[in-house]
């Protein structure tokens, strides 16, 4: 090691768009960055997206990889890890960092590999130790209601891959300064094993999940099928999006889709209802940054009312048709509309 | 066509609970199965060997109990099973992890050419989804991650035609063979396992491998040695300040929470549907 090493953070760009989880990503990093000391540098990549990398400085950055290429134009994990690998080789970093979206995944693994170095997955905290200059990347840990550190001790650069919507994004400043370098790619399009032929936009369910100020989410305390309508009851009332937990989905009762948590979707909605759900570590990373957070749980010392703005002890059966019925009074004194505007 | 199939043996997280006072797992009534993801991964070789003919095998890195897995992969339809089981491969992280599959790929690749490896998208107990694209890159395969869809196999061609997620939506790739895919689960339905193949996975007795057997391998790449990653401290996460319960019987604690939440109008609107 040695040298003088920065932290990177790779850009994901679709649609000529930066992702938020990269701006994210550009925040956290800075944190890195001023701690130990180094740039932080993003890694930009694409067909016509030069003109993405001054962005990329306003958000926090000291440096831009730039490779421009045609062969870059969508998403490919060979082009994209070639173009990684060979600035990874010629500039070197000592932290680097992707956001756990199916591309930087997908390209993260690849780039470990070739780079023979740890790789940690769907982190949501990061932090360094000074000392050892190691970076900490935080996980739930399978098998607890606790989080798990994951450490690189020798190998460079330690790698992770972040969720979305954990990190913090920097104000974009515009005065801010920072070098563009960039790069070229010897690749030809022959040479690629793959091609994407078509991209499909789908207004999908977990779209209007990250839109939505206002979630009810349920568990397997609803009980059955029966039970979970109260939670689209609810949701109905108030207009909010329905969603929930594994189980709730293990059992059938949601799709996939709409599952909050670690293996799921992150959400920060300004109100979210966690009603019938215990508050397992994996569930709670992905809505633990909502506004406010009302839990609903007949278990006094369910783990979900630690994460809470205001909880009710209670049986969900109980407690969800009394909270319609109230809504719907107060809203009947302020003619339809709950004087929540 | 020969497909093979990366499996893993996990304990079912659905059953498996976590108990909340202490924060530890519950392992008393934890049986460990196939990896849901690899099952749908078994689930489409063999829908693709009934359209283009061959062989499909599994492929497993665990202790000698998973076995049971592979006769699970043969019930769905699976025709061979290898274990690479040893204490060397033990405390792998996913580096060293696809590490020791890749050398195993390669050994049966020596007696039948692989034409296409299929992974499940990620296993339950880790959820890292790293392994399938190490294995890639390790064989030099072009990989396909997040694949919802196997909607054409050119065998003429040597090319496949597939459906990959992605943010807001999929994209439609065609890639060539050969090449390995991860799988998520609307990929397609398990099916009910046919007789004969619950007989046949009854009496299947799989390949057993040790490193031994696995031809020149770098020792120092494997298990514990062979992973960059440890885990370092373990912790409780930090909790939110300002939680509260709220106390009387439940249709005061209903008034107050709607009171409550009346005081942050200023955050979001409700609109009432009565
Ligand atoms: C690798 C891994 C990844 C995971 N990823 C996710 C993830 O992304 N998202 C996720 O949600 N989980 C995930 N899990 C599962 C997670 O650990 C928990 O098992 C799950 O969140 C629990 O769901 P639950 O709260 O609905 O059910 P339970 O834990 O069974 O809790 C049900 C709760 O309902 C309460 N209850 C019962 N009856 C009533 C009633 N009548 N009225 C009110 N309350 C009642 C009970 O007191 C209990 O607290 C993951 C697990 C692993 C191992």
């Amino acid at each position: 090691m040695g040298e003088s090493l920065g932290v990177w953070v790779f850009i994901e760009v679709n649609d000529k768009k930066i992702e938020g989880v990269s701006l994210e990503l550009l925040g956290a990093g800075r944190q890195l960055a001023d701690k130990l000391n180094v740039p932080l540098a993003g890694v930009l990549l694409g067909d016509g997206v030069k003109n993405l990398a001054s962005d990329v400085i306003y958000y926090g950055a000291d440096i831009v990889y730039v490779v421009d290429d045609p062969v870059l134009k969508l998403y490919r994990t060979e082009a994209y890890m070639k173009a990684v690998i060979s600035l990874a080789e010629k500039y070197k970093s000592e932290i680097f960092l992707y956001g756990a979206t199916p591309n930087g995944k997908d390209l993260a693994s690849a780039v470990a590999t070739d780079l023979s170095t740890g790789l940690t997955a769907d982190t949501t905290m990061l932090d360094v130790d000074l000392d050892k200059r190691l970076l900490e990347a935080s996980r739930p840990a399978f098998g607890g209601n606790i989080m798990a550190t994951i450490l690189c001790k020798k190998h460079r650069p330690q790698m992770a891959t972040v969720r979305p919507k954990v990190m913090q994004a920097l104000d974009p400043d515009h005065g801010r300064q920072g070098k563009i370098i960039e790069e070229e790619l010897h690749l030809r399009e022959e040479d690629m094993r793959t091609r994407v032929l078509r991209i499909v936009k789908e207004v999908t369910k977990t779209a209007n999940l990250s839109e939505a100020d206002v979630i009810v989410a349920g568990g397997k305390g609803m009980g059955d099928p029966q039970g979970f309508q109260l939670i689209h009851d609810l949701a109905e009332t108030i207009g909010a999006s329905v969603a929930g937990t594994r189980d709730a989905v293990e059992a059938g009762w949601l799709p996939h889709e709409l599952q909050i948590g670690q293996t799921g979707e992150t959400v920060t909605p300004k109100l979210y209802f966690a009603i019938g759900i215990s508050g397992a570590i994996q569930h709670v990373v992905g809505m633990k940054n909502s506004e406010l957070i009302i839990a609903i749980n007949k278990d006094p010392n369910a783990p979900i009312f630690d994460v809470a703005t205001y909880g009710i002890v209670g049986d969900a059966h109980e407690v969800i048709p009394k909270l319609i019925q109230q809504f719907k009074e107060l809203s009947k004194e302020k003619g339809g509309e709950l004087s929540y505007a | 066509m020969h497909i093979i199939v990366c499996v893993k043996q996990v304990p079912d997280t659905k059953i498996i609970k976590i108990n909340p006072k202490t924060n530890t797992l519950d392992r008393r009534s934890a049986p460990a199965i196939l990896n849901p993801y690899d099952a749908h991964a078994v689930q489409e070789a063999v829908k693709i060997k009934q359209l283009t003919g061959g062989t499909v095998s599994v492929l497993s890195m665990g202790p000698p109990q998973a076995v049971s897995i592979i006769k699970k992969s043969i019930e769905i339809g699976a025709d061979k099973g290898y274990l690479i089981s040893d204490r060397a491969f033990a405390g792998a992280d996913t580096l060293a992890t696809s590490y020791a599959l890749s050398k195993a790929l390669e050994r049966i690749s020596e007696e039948q050419k692989i034409d296409m490896v299929i992974c499940g998208k990620h296993a339950i107990d880790g959820d890292t989804g790293q392994v399938g694209p190490g294995i890639a890159r390790r064989l030099d395969m072009p990989p396909v991650t997040n694949v919802i869809e196997v909607t054409e196999v050119k065998t003429e061609e040597r090319k496949i035609n597939l459906k990959r997620k992605q943010l807001g939506g999929y994209e439609e790739i065609e890639a060539q063979l050969p090449c390995l895919l991860t799988v998520e689960k609307e990929v397609n339905e398990i099916e009910y396992a046919p007789m004969p193949n619950m007989i046949k996975a009854a009496r299947y007795e799989p390949v057993v491998w040790t490193v031994d057997d696995l031809g020149e391998v770098d020792r120092s790449q494997l298990g514990l040695k062979g992973s960059p990653t440890v885990v370092g401290k373990m912790f409780t996460p930090p909790r939110r300040a300002g939680g509260k319960k709220l106390e009387g019987t439940i249709d005061e604690q209903v008034k107050e929470l709607t009171g409550l939440l009346r005081e942050k109008q200023d955050l979001f609107r409700f609109n009432v549907n009565s």
